[in-house]
């Protein structure tokens, strides 16, 4: 499956070839899990063994909730605490769903900003790139239905507000609303229709991991150096890489082990402080919240969202030019869905002949930049819509969009690059040839 | 890695920063000493039967617990009534309507704590947890973490922050409260010391009403949460446990790799 040249499953007894001709599946997890693997991936190349766990971990604290869950406006919020007090463990099963959510999006954020570091998502990596785009969006959109589903305040105010969003499209956007919800508001059929999808898109994205991973193992991972593994034979390719498993399981292994003592120690410790105490409030249609806060790893799309208001002259030139069509509210929804299209469109909008940021001096700067206005930006969509919020959040979505519309094309011709290593197998011998050789000679023992 | 564990820490407490300051106000909350704070923290069993107590003669003229199932004061952990005190209880304090008989009986250990009585009294069950989110500095809920305070410490402050003063507004008094977001409060000041017996001849003093209901109220809002604790601790103490044994796994199995790149 792998361009990288390596050894193949062979069948040896009879009944191993009888299933093999048949059936070649023990060929096909074999070629997965022996995946030839660059020697020298960091420790920020863990995440998507964290990522597939949380998948796994969600899906099956969340079939076993769905058991004990009534998706009924009268019933949902009285039945989540029959989970918190009735269910066995369904307290912890509960909690572990809850922040297993938060764990999901601090990975599959650290999974992306070392992506966009090291250039995974360039040529040839493109296809691996979008449709870990369409995995996020996917993951989005059931944390969203998720969070509705207990019913509480914050729930239902946060449907009301994020479902009004489609209300302001224009021309459709009322009709489609209403189609959304199944209402003129969030109601009975709206908690319905969500927790089906809920429980539906897990498995969606389960197919499009399947995928994302199918279309890595083709290309083969990106790496630290960003220097492609050496193809011409497998000798050559064996000097830039070691099977997947058994050293990066064992590796990716004991990351996640040391994660999860900490995703443990704050479920079983601090379990609701990622999340919002008006949410332990029966929703009530008829008590707005004085600020409705989306969950933590919406914030920084919220505040793109609401950066743009009517007063902003860019605002105004486009509700110019449209004649109206395109008011604050309408600009507010396509910024924020276009701060995650700009993303997936990186691998067309960033120029530069080198891939890794490591060799890429301007380049660092400005994408530590980045994540600093990402920080920025989840803090102030959390604060109240007032200034000096207001014109903070402007400026940081404006760095956002820059980022990735002025800088990266613009880096790719002024900047000047310098000279990658050669192969991975010299980046791996730089790293630890180098740091043994000095500390032998420092300590100057006998080599043991 | 300590840099990425830095880096997601950060994450998280840069949002949580925001969740905790938007459910905020400006009111005085201040810290107390609950037995029930910090990771091995537990329920005082008398202190949750006084603060039982406060809630059936007090509270409980207009605020409900409708979550909360009658049966589990007798549960370890929590109030740990002998379970025919729980159903003496059930009876001489509560009803509960039937739908066989059509008609309000008494209460049983298998119903729950009636609902408000009063339909502007929210509902109590949960409501330690609904107020765990006023602290700072900046939203971060860093001093909620440090001081081990939560939505206990709140009904502490609501309860003992009356200043005295009253006025009317369209035809609602309000209460004075430091405590309480805005300053005025709808509900009179329910406690003004003395105001139960204790039969363990405990204090009955403001403070220490205010402080066991509130733990009360603790205990009823997360039943759970030593059970919770002490899954976490074992859950925390295997993993940290098997991270070593994976670290030198993990050193010993690319030891060889590594000294290849030495000879290089």
């Amino acid at each position: 499956m792998s361009g990288i040249p390596h050894d193949h499953y062979e069948p040896k007894t009879g009944f191993e070839k009888w299933v093999h001709e048949r059936l070649p599946i023990v060929g096909l997890v074999y070629d997965t899990l022996m995946i030839p693997t660059p020697k020298n991936l960091n420790w920020m190349w863990i995440w998507g063994i964290v990522l597939a766990f949380c998948l796994g971990l969600q899906i099956v604290t969340g079939i076993i909730l769905a058991m004990h869950y009534t998706p009924h406006v009268d019933l949902a919020f009285a039945s989540v605490e029959h989970i918190m007090r009735d269910v066995n463990a369904g307290h912890m099963i509960r909690y572990l769903h809850m922040n297993g959510a938060s764990l999901f999006f601090v990975a599959v954020y650290l999974h992306i900003f070392r992506g966009l570091f090291y250039g995974s998502y360039k040529s040839p990596r493109e296809i691996t790139w979008i449709i870990g785009m369409l995995i996020y969006l996917c993951m989005m959109g059931t944390a969203f239905m998720g969070y509705v589903l207990p019913w509480g305040q914050m729930s239902f105010w946060g449907a009301t507000v994020i479902t009004g969003l489609f209300g302001a499209i224009p021309f459709i956007g009322d009709a489609l609303q209403t189609w959304l919800l199944g209402g003129p508001a969030v109601d009975n059929a709206t908690l319905n229709r969500f927790f089906s999808l809920h429980y539906l898109l897990p498995f969606v994205i389960a197919a499009l991991v399947v995928v994302h991973i199918w279309a890595f193992h083709n290309t083969g991972n990106n790496n630290p150096s960003g220097v492609e593994v050496r193809r011409g034979s497998k000798a050559e390719a064996e000097k830039d890489t070691v099977p997947f498993f058994p050293y990066y399981v064992i590796k990716d292994v004991f990351a996640l082990a040391v994660i999860l003592a900490v995703f443990f120690a704050i479920v079983g410790f601090m379990p609701n402080y990622l999340g919002h105490p008006d949410n332990y409030i029966e929703a009530n249609p008829l008590a707005t919240p004085a600020h409705i806060v989306p969950e933590w790893y919406f914030l920084p799309f919220y505040a793109i969202l609401r950066a743009f208001t009517s007063e902003v002259w860019i605002v105004q030139f486009a509700s110019f030019v449209t004649g109206g069509i395109i008011d604050a509210k309408f600009f507010g929804v396509l910024a924020m869905f276009g701060a995650i299209a700009v993303m997936a469109l990186a691998p067309w909008l960033d120029t530069s002949s080198v891939r890794s940021g490591r060799y890429r001096p301007m380049f660092k700067w400005w994408f530590y930049l980045l994540l600093l206005d990402f920080m920025l930006l989840m803090w102030l969509g959390a604060m109240p819509a007032e200034e000096p919020y207001a014109t903070f959040s402007l400026i940081a979505s404006a760095y956002w969009f820059a980022y990735f519309l002025v800088i990266l094309p613009l880096l790719g011709v002024i900047e000047k690059p310098q000279t990658p290593v050669a192969t991975i197998e010299d980046d791996f011998n730089a790293h630890y040839g180098k740091a043994k050789a000095e500390s032998g000679a420092s300590a100057s023992t006998p080599a043991e | 890695m300590f840099k990425k564990l830095a880096l997601s820490t950060l994450t998280a407490l840069t949002l949580s920063a925001g969740t905790a300051l938007a459910a905020g106000g400006a009111g005085h909350v201040h810290d107390e000493q609950f037995s029930f704070e910090g990771p091995f923290g537990k329920f005082d069993q008398n202190q949750l039967q006084r603060g039982l107590q406060v809630y059936t003669e007090v509270c409980s003229s207009c605020h409900g617990l409708k979550y909360v199932p009658l049966r589990t004061l007798a549960d370890e952990g929590g109030p740990h009534l002998p379970e025919d005190q729980v159903r003496a209880y059930s009876e001489q304090n509560f009803e509960a309507y039937d739908e066989e008989l059509e008609d309000f009986r008494p209460a049983k250990p298998t119903d729950f704590f009636p609902e408000s009585n009063d339909p502007n009294a929210p509902d109590l069950s949960l409501m330690a947890k609904a107020r765990a989110g006023f602290h700072g500095p900046l939203g971060t809920g860093i001093s909620q973490l440090v001081n081990g305070m939560g939505g206990a410490e709140y009904i502490a402050s609501i309860l003992t922050s009356y200043n005295g003063k009253e006025k009317e507004e369209a035809g609602t008094v309000f209460y004075g409260n430091d405590a309480f977001p805005g300053g005025w409060i709808a509900m009179a000041p329910p406690l003004y010391g003395e105001d139960v017996e204790y039969a363990d001849g405990h204090s009955n003093d403001l403070h220490h009403e205010a402080v066991d209901v509130s733990a009360f109220l603790m205990w009823a809002a997360e039943p759970k949460m030593m059970a919770r604790q002490r899954a976490g601790f074992v859950a925390v103490l295997f993993l940290s446990v098997l991270s070593v044994l994976l670290y030198l796994t993990n050193k010993k199995l690319w030891k060889p790799i590594k000294q290849g790149a030495k000879k290089a």
